[in-house]
């Protein structure tokens, strides 16, 4: 199979998807002639022209408002905010009125939105632009989060999410972008709420997110030359969450280490956590561990940025922990 | 002021009716609130009915608005049903949203209403938003944007009609400038009050600043705009002075004296529009209480409608969270 960017395969679904629907539309500042602060939407102004990749003026509230107000009146849209540093910005618009309309207004509106949002460390960017904000939109009722972690699963989901009537919060990584895989040429969606086996394995399950699914993989792989055998599950999504893949995992190998890249106080982990203890108490057979970044904003030099961001050492040390 | 009997007679008679039905329903809701059949809160429009009702009457049901959490005004004049509003009102299942959002949530997607709005100025993107889909859809509707104030103030105001004037969306904005902001007086936080349509010089777009009382300088103000969006040549802003006749909400504490409250309630559009259609000879005293009594009884089987409409269900709380 042919392998392709990250970057390219969210480009390939968007394009693919702008080509069925003429009042589907992107907007963001720089998505246009500049193709992108991150280089996602590359040639699509050229192929579908300014009303349809619209470069907006740097107001992240009207770039979602915008965004909501066009899906509630036959339109759709992808709004892309560069970093989800930003996205506090606009989190009114997001929380308080995509999320909620269709649930206020009695099913008579749905919101049709895509925010494309970007997360993550290890580049050095310092503390207003590495941060993992996930927890805070998988808090909201009304919201769907997707945070892929593979081009495949990139193209797949971006599908999916521009075909849903809910708003939609994708989250990419910084560092995966430029990563290359094998991506089918053919449209393809993968389902929300279904997660993926990375690496099956029976000692260990490691729940990870994005980035850190690579950390991940590349401990279980080193491991494995010692006879510890860890099984890699991604659950792709976190609203809604595939409980029953995470469960099942668990339920076969006794033992749960959850890893993400955002600050273990509050963050997503806690979650998966509860529901280890609700629904899997009585298979593990060691206290659930979780693996993220310290208490601490982010830092840029790399000894900082490192010793704050969770490492392979750290989820290495995690499994040992609870085998 | 214009003579009346310039106007076409059907106008003057719709202008009369709109600022009525508003006046009653929000004087009956008054009543009942404070009566306690209702559960929330409620902010009335009284007082403010020449804005709603002289921007409204240039627009067709195609076009939309963006509301605030002062809605009630907004959805009547944009032709919204008293039965389902007073039932979402009170909270029942037959209301417009189900009986589960209220007073501040009054909406109406098929009569193009998106939505009384419990943040202040957050209409505004979203109008901005619906003017980009009639550009892309490539319609001629418009979106006509009602905020306060107090809304003005916000990064959200500042945000949308650069926007909107960047792109020549078809979105006029409408500030209803009543001086408050919720409960702080808004000359207090603003320096320009008087003259916030100055403030569209900033974004290279026409504005106004006019008389919010008089439903036909409101109507003549945002005809001009909705013809020069409906044009393609773009938003604009208009300042609309007027008087908010209760408090923030019902049973709020008001800000301001007794002595300015009472003078805020001497300023009645309504009252001002009968005068004006008497002296000119175009209703009697008889008329205008055949048509309040005409009006109160559509009113009145609202509240009895609600009343008799059983309460939304505790379990419909979970329905419509995510469209399928």
């Amino acid at each position: 199979m042919r392998e392709i960017m990250y970057r390219e395969a969210l480009r390939e679904a968007m394009a693919a998807e702008m080509k069925k629907d003429p009042y589907l539309f992107l907007m963001a500042y720089d998505v246009g002639k500049y193709g992108g602060e991150h280089r996602i939407s590359g040639n699509l102004y050229h192929m579908f022209g300014d009303l349809r990749v619209k470069d907006a003026p740097i107001s992240e509230q009207a770039i979602v408002g915008c965004g909501i107000g066009a899906a509630v009146t036959g339109c759709r849209a992808i709004v892309e905010i560069p970093f989800m540093d930003f996205m506090p910005l606009c989190m009114d618009m997001i929380a308080n009125q995509a999320a909620k309309f269709y649930h206020t207004f009695g099913g008579q509106m749905n919101v049709p939105l895509v925010v494309l949002t970007s997360m993550g460390g290890y580049i050095r960017a310092a503390q207003q632009h590495s941060q993992c904000l996930e927890a805070w939109v998988a808090h909201v009722p009304g919201l769907k989060t997707v945070m892929p972690s593979t081009p495949h699963d990139a193209k797949g989901l971006m599908h999916t999410a521009i075909q849903d009537p809910n708003p939609v919060i994708f989250i990419e990584h910084k560092r995966l972008l430029p990563m290359k895989g094998p991506v089918p040429e053919e449209e393809y969606s993968i389902p929300f709420g279904q997660a993926d086996i990375k690496k099956e394995g029976k000692d260990v399950t490691v729940v990870a997110t994005s980035f850190t699914v690579h950390l991940s993989l590349n401990v279980a792989r080193k491991l494995e030359k010692e006879g510890i055998s860890v099984e890699v599950v991604d659950p792709r999504t976190l609203v809604p969450l595939d409980k029953r893949t995470i469960l099942d995992s668990v339920k076969k190998t006794s033992r749960a280490v959850i890893v993400h890249e955002a600050h273990v106080t509050g963050g997503f982990g806690g979650e998966i956590a509860a529901v280890l203890a609700d629904e899997a108490f009585g298979y593990l057979k060691a206290p659930v561990k979780r693996v993220g970044a310290k208490w601490t904003p982010i830092p840029f030099p790399s000894q900082q940025e490192d010793a704050v961001l969770p490492q392979e050492a750290d989820i290495e040390r995690a499994i040992r922990e609870v085998l | 002021m214009e003579s009346l009997k310039k106007l076409d007679k059907d106008l003057v008679e719709r202008m009369h009716e709109g600022m009525l039905r508003i006046r009653l329903f929000e004087e009956t809701q008054s009543r009942v609130f404070k009566a306690g059949e209702q559960e929330g809160f409620t902010h009335l429009y009284l007082g403010e009915e020449a804005i709603a009702v002289g921007a409204c009457l240039n627009l067709t049901p195609d076009d939309f608005i963006t509301s605030t959490h002062r809605g009630h005004g907004h959805m009547i004049a944009k032709g919204g049903d008293f039965k389902k509003m007073m039932a979402e009102l009170y909270g029942r299942r037959t209301g417009q949203c189900l009986g589960r959002s209220g007073s501040l949530h009054i909406a109406d997607r098929s009569i193009g209403m998106l939505g009384a709005n419990g943040i202040v100025g957050d209409g505004n993107p979203i109008a901005v938003g619906a003017g980009y889909s009639i550009r892309l859809r490539g319609t001629k509707q418009v979106v006509v944007s009602f905020f306060g104030d107090g809304a003005t103030n916000q990064g959200t105001f500042h945000e949308s009609l650069n926007m909107a004037a960047s792109w020549d969306l078809p979105v006029i904005f409408v500030i209803e400038n009543n001086g408050l902001s919720c409960g702080t007086i808004t000359e207090s936080v603003c320096r320009v009050l008087n003259n916030l349509g100055d403030r569209a010089a900033a974004y290279g777009i026409p504005g106004e600043n006019i008389d919010g009382m008089d439903v036909v300088q409101v109507y003549r103000t945002v005809g001009k705009a909705v013809e020069r969006a409906r044009a393609g040549e773009g938003p604009t802003l208009v300042n609309c002075k007027t008087y908010r006749h209760h408090g923030h909400f019902e049973g709020d504490v008001d800000v301001r004296s007794p002595e300015q409250v009472k003078e805020a309630r001497g300023h009645d559009a309504v009252a001002d529009f009968e005068r004006r259609m008497l002296q000119e000879g175009l209703i009697t005293e008889q008329g205008i209480r055949e048509r309040r009594q005409r009006i109160q009884r559509l009113i009145d089987e609202a509240v009895e409608y609600a009343r008799g409409s059983p309460r939304a269900p505790a379990e419909d709380a979970m329905k419509f969270v995510y469209a399928e």
